[in-house]
């Protein structure tokens, strides 16, 4: 069942993408005549999928112009029948895992390396936290799938689409089945694989190419120690699957290694090295400045991987390496570090932004720095948790979000939106749903409520409970972070669907709401986002925790924090819901009561805006630190570096010099036979006087 | 079947497909396509035997198998052949390639191309020859007879500056091989025999190890190539004809690293562990430095030629971490290199083809036009990038896995080329195939032929198949280098006695 989960979505990969190749090489145009209209096509393509930063062209009758690719229904309904097949035997799995008596599953498909004492194979392992990620994974996927069926409709490419859909949710699955290191790293670098090619969608736009490359580098920048934490883990523990290192902590615990000429503690070292991939798959403050470029993938991609699926992947290995990561304390205190700065980080930069998809990327990226906080002070259910809500009422954001720009005809400005409750009703209501839960409403001080007030408090509260040197500053960045994200949620909101159109008449007035089968897995989500707090709160963080996660994530003998975060004084269970209130207020005020003060404001405090606009000015920053230093250096290594030191002291320089020897020979050569004569004489003499008295000794 | 000297069989075949060449005299059309059509012919016969050689393999012998020996110039030396866990990868690989090779060549090469054929056939004989010797007098003479068919190659069929090229290439190399021709005497009048097993076996003086590791380093470093040496190659790469290239990224290269593991580790094992660090450097340096380079090309060719430096890089810090996972690592990354850089560079060849040019800037938009070759080419960067799941990963993992137990300084920085690769290669990805198709140039400009999705389909198959299943040819590789790494370990040890033995008396005197 477990490799029928997995390998249903490879199988729609593998079919939808035969569709779309065979399909697009049928279908090239002709060299000769077709040149001229295909690049017509390309253009207005081109120009069409620019909106998001130039609206000043209508969008209405592009659509025509290319034909669907052949197959296209069938690999729609391929892709999208096989995912659900997966999710529905996943669910079933999840409740046996969760809720049964099963123990940790281990299966075996295919041996992968050997070599000496390094064994990889490729093998499955089920525990509860597996069997969660795969129902987030599998649901999230399967309504995406169903969701782009109505979304994607008019594009060309969709058994592309729906290929690499597919193809990142096998990814995805193989990462969080994973039972060894080595496998995860496959999953992890998969993934990337299918974002790139996913933000690289529409492949004729440059800002989406250079997001995708952004995406694959940024991300290999964390990969890069995530291997070396590989490395390390199989140098300390002689194997890199999760059973031995498991069964071998104690052993290590305490050990140093030499890591860059210095003697540090292992596991820490460790930790650390496999946490700077966390950071990069999770878009974690300094490896964060992909994911919001990468919005400008389509947007039902966004969804899944970039708000539920994909980069919840560094907090899911934190939790899965929890054995470990329990006997470093200086790389939990890092992690609580990280995780506070990016939430208050994000935060910020989301108050500003005005591209709808941007905002919900910023509120996505302090979500996990949220996430990260609460594994940081040791409550890794609370943080797994928080990326299991965070899950459905992101997709649900993002999902209604793309309706609002599939009404809008792919504006994604919200300074061109408002008033749009009218128009389309049930993505209002939806999207209201989906910020209550984001926000964190609920009753103080009981268990009910939208599904962030659950998990996002029980972080708050973890916080405040924590022991390590950050605990404090997280606790008071991600109070602070709440009231932001209520600001900036309820501003989208307000932006978008209240107060007069700032929408041209032409657009608003063709504003409608999306088909059914998009509307659809938007209430599905809806659900979720309503109740996968209330139902999942005891099971995850609460009283039946333990025999729910049966040991899948590890708590040490020292790491009381379940209980402590439940016993913390009220005024802190109630300090979010303040928080949200607070945010709530200010943006009504701002968006609503009066629509002039965000200017005068912004106005005012030019400097901090243009900051904050500019997201703190990372790209900018990056650009000249290693972009353009990469390409200078390069370019002098090459110039320089091969062309003038080694080739012309080497093979240029020997050549030239043997010209300027073989030219004074030359000015020897007389002509002159005795010259030459004389010459040969003088050798003859020399040779014969070296056989005499040298060569006999 | 064990009675034919299969090896023999394998190397000489190509010989035979020659003489057949040379039986035709005419010049038109249906000649040369009969020339083609015998060159191909025997490449596919000689790769169908080598299977042979595969079939007859036992994984579980560390030692040299299918040996054939015959006295041949009295006592000096001996024609011997064999194979073992090390070279056998190499000798398939060769013949594997070369059916693509000429292939490649079908409408590339116009005029000469008999000759063309004939230099190609030569080349493989000698390839095979380099990796089944078992005389080092034999090996010498296959490694340097290599050159010429190669400086031919370079010289006749290729680019512009085909000749400067071609003289770097051959200077280059030649140079490094004198001190190596110099090496192997001094080898025989120590040791008294030119026979490979016997050598391995043989203790050399720890003094003239160094000597003689240094002289066939140079030979080697120049053939790999490391930095700083390294130059030659993005020259001869971009002027040699797409053929050419295939042969000189997957076959010549190899034979440095082939050499390091053949004679440098087993033979002078004290003077390759004080020289490892320095290898090292050199290995780390040309994984960032030529990963900077490459970045800033303008020429395809160029920056394919650079990267397969900063691959190179990889092996030769592999073989030089002298355990397990570093050497099989490195023979795995040389195994998957020659088909990831060979599909690469037909890759480039078959745009070179329609536009003539190997500008990047001349092409971008091409997944419009051409989406089987967007495909295969994607399936190449992602190998050349060290994606998991691709053939490319295997290798690299390996050889960082047997780095970091030697040293974490190098592996720090030679893991910096997995971000780096990503960079160089997904840009040239980005600059090629995507993008809107606006050159006018480019409008009318075809997808892959049937040929070339006969050429490409195959490597994109194995590149996924080993990247996924890599057990085979791992095992094949495990019990020589289990030798080699033991072997090792004993002579150092043995070394370490001595020294401890000698001061002692030392003193006491």
């Amino acid at each position: 069942m477990y490799s029928l989960i997995v390998f249903l979505p490879l199988i729609g990969f593998l079919i939808a993408g035969a569709i779309a190749l065979f399909g697009a090489s049928a279908t090239v145009p002709a060299p000769v005549g077709g040149g001229h209209g295909h690049d017509h096509h390309a253009h207005d393509h081109h120009a069409h999928d620019d909106h998001g930063h130039d609206d000043a062209h209508g969008h209405d009758d592009h659509h025509a112009a290319e034909p669907a690719a052949p197959g296209s229904r069938i690999s729609e309904l391929v892709t999208t029948g096989l995912m659900f097949v997966s999710a529905f035997l996943s669910w079933i799995s999840f409740i046996s895992v969760g809720f049964g008596e099963a123990e940790t599953l281990r299966v075996p498909v295919l041996e992968w390396m050997t070599s000496g004492a390094l064994v990889v194979d490729w093998s499955f392992r089920i525990d509860t936290l597996t069997a969660m990620m795969l129902v987030v994974v599998t649901t999230v996927s399967s309504l995406v799938h169903l969701y782009s069926i109505g979304y994607m409709h008019e594009d060309p490419d969709r058994p592309r689409f729906f290929g690499y859909l597919s193809l990142f949710t096998f990814a995805m699955l193989m990462l969080v089945t994973s039972d060894n290191l080595v496998q995860m790293f496959f999953g992890w670098e998969g993934v990337g694989l299918a974002s790139y090619l996913l933000i690289g969608f529409w492949y004729k736009k440059p800002s989406a190419v250079a997001a995708a490359i952004k995406a694959f580098v940024v991300n290999r920048v964390g990969d890069f120690g995530f291997a070396l934490g590989i490395f390390g883990v199989f140098v300390m523990f002689g194997s890199i699957s999760f059973d031995a290192i498991f069964a071998n902590t104690e052993a290590v615990a305490g050990k140093t290694m030499v890591f860059l000429g210095h003697e540090f503690d292992a596991m820490t070292v460790i930790c650390l090295l496999l946490f700077m991939g966390a950071m990069g798959k999770s878009a974690q403050f300094l490896l964060h400045t992909w994911l919001p470029d990468a919005m400008e993938g389509p947007t039902p991609v966004s969804a899944l991987i970039h708000a539920a699926t994909m980069v919840t992947a560094g907090v899911f290995m934190v939790a899965r390496l929890s054995p470990l990561f329990e006997l470093s304390h200086t790389a939990l205190t890092v992690v609580t570090l990280v995780g506070a700065t990016t939430a208050f980080f994000a935060a910020t930069v989301g108050l500003v932004q005005n591209d709808i998809k941007r905002v919900i990327a910023y509120s996505t990226c302090s979500q996990l720095g949220y996430m990260f906080v609460a594994l940081g002070v040791g409550a890794y259910g609370a943080g797994v948790f928080h990326l299991f809500t965070h899950a459905f009422f992101k997709a649900l954001l993002f999902l209604g979000a793309g309706s609002v720009i599939h009404a809008m005809h792919h504006e994604q400005d919200m300074r061109n939106m408002g008033g749009l409750r009218k128009k389309i009703p049930v993505t209002f209501w939806v999207m209201v749903i989906g910020t209550l839960a984001i926000t964190g409403v609920g009753i103080p001080l009981t268990h009910i409520g939208f599904a962030g007030f659950l998990s996002k408090d029980a972080i708050i509260e973890a916080a405040y409970a924590g022991h390590n040197a950050f605990s404090g500053y997280a606790f008071g960045l991600t109070v602070l972070a709440a009231a932001f994200t209520s600001f900036y949620s309820w501003r989208l909101i307000f932006l978008t669907f209240f107060g007069e159109t700032r929408a041209d008449h032409h657009t608003f007035d063709h504003a409608h709401e999306s088909p059914r089968v998009m509307l659809v897995p938007l209430a599905v989500l809806s659900v979720g986002a309503v109740l996968a707090g209330m139902v999942f709160y005891d099971a995850f963080v609460g009283e039946a925790q333990a025999e729910f996660w049966k040991g899948s994530v590890f708590y040490g003998a020292e790491n009381h924090i379940l209980h402590a975060m439940h016993e913390v004084p009220a005024w802190v269970k109630a300090s979010p819901f303040f928080a949200m209130l607070a945010g709530l207020g200010v943006a009504y005020w701002f968006y609503i009561a009066n629509p002039e003060m965000p200017k005068q404001l912004a106005a005012r405090h030019d400097a901090l805006y243009a900051f904050l606009l500019n997201k703190w000015y990372f790209d900018e920053l990056y650009d000249i630190l290693f972009v353009r230093s990469a390409k200078a250096i390069g370019r002098f290594l090459w110039k320089t570096g091969d062309g003038t030191v080694i080739d012309g002291l080497g093979p240029n320089g020997i050549a030239a010099r043997v010209q300027d020897v073989s030219a004074r020979v030359v000015r020897l050569q007389t002509g002159y036979v005795y010259h030459y004569a004389f010459a040969m004489l003088i050798g003859v003499a020399a040779l014969i006087t070296w056989a005499m008295f040298g060569g006999t000794h | 079947m064990s009675g034919l000297p299969l090896l023999s069989l394998t190397t000489f075949l190509p010989l035979a497909g020659v003489l057949f060449i040379l039986m035709v005299k005419a010049q038109d059309a249906v000649a040369l396509e009969n020339i083609r059509r015998v060159a191909l012919l025997t490449t596919v016969v000689t790769f169908l035997v080598s299977l042979l050689i595969w079939a007859n393999y036992d994984p579980a012998n560390p030692g040299f198998q299918m040996v054939e020996e015959s006295a041949w110039m009295g006592s000096f030396f001996a024609y011997r052949m064999g194979v073992d866990g090390i070279s056998i990868l190499f000798v398939l690989l060769t013949t594997f390639l070369m059916p693509f090779c000429i292939l490649a060549s079908w409408h590339s090469i116009e005029h000469r191309v008999k000759e063309y054929m004939i230099a190609f056939l030569v080349l493989e004989t000698l390839m095979i020859g380099v990796f089944c010797a078992l005389d080092i007098v034999l090996f010498y003479v296959f490694f340097e007879g290599g050159l010429i068919p190669m400086f031919l190659i370079i010289g006749v069929w290729g680019g512009k500056r085909r000749v400067y090229a071609s003289y770097k290439f051959f200077l280059y190399t030649l140079l490094g091989s004198v001190l190596m021709l110099l090496a192997i005497m001094a080898m025989y009048w120590a040791a008294g025999t030119t026979d490979i097993t016997k050598l391995l076996e043989y203790n050399f003086p720890a003094s003239m190890q160094t000597w003689l590791w240094l002289a066939f380093f140079a030979s080697f470093a120049v053939k790999m190539p490391m930095w700083p040496v390294h130059t030659w190659l993005p020259d001869a790469h971009v002027e040699a004809p797409t053929a050419g290239s295939v042969i000189l990224a997957g076959i010549l290269l190899k034979m440095g690293g082939y050499g390091f593991l053949r004679f440098s580790v087993p033979m002078f094992p004290l003077a390759s562990a004080d020289f490892a660090p320095f290898v090292f450097t050199l290995s780390v340096v040309a994984i960032i430095y030529t990963s900077l380079v490459a970045l800033m090309q303008e020429d395809i060719k160029k920056l394919i030629a650079y990267s397969s430096v900063a691959h190179m890089g990889y092996v030769t810090m592999g073989i030089f971490t002298m355990n397990q996972q570093g050497i099989q690592g490195a023979i795995f990354q040389m195994f998957s290199h020659g088909i990831v850089s060979g599909a690469l560079f037909l890759c480039v060849g078959v745009i070179y083809d329609r536009m003539h040019t190997r500008d990047i800037d001349a092409y971008g938009g091409l997944v419009n036009r051409m989406p089987l070759y967007a495909f295969a080419f994607l399936v190449f960067t992602m190998a050349n990038v060290g994606l998991p799941g691709t053939s490319g990963f295997v290798g690299e993992f390996l050889t960082l896995v047997g780095i970091f137990q030697v040293s974490t300084w190098v592996a720090f920085f030679a893991t910096t080329g997995v971000i780096l690769s990503a960079a160089y290669a997904l840009w040239l990805f980005r600059r090629v195939v995507w993008g809107a198709l606006t050159k006018p140039s480019l409008k009318s400009i075809m997808d892959l032929d049937r040929r070339e999705v006969v050429i490409l389909a195959p490597l994109v198959i194995l590149t996924i198949w080993f990247g996924v299943y890599p057990v085979t040819v791992l095992d094949a590789t495990a019990a020589s280098v289990d030798l080699l790494v033991k072997n090792y370990q004993a002579a150092i040890e043995a070394a370490s006695q001595t020294a401890a033995l000698v001061e002692p008396s030392a003193l006491l005197r």
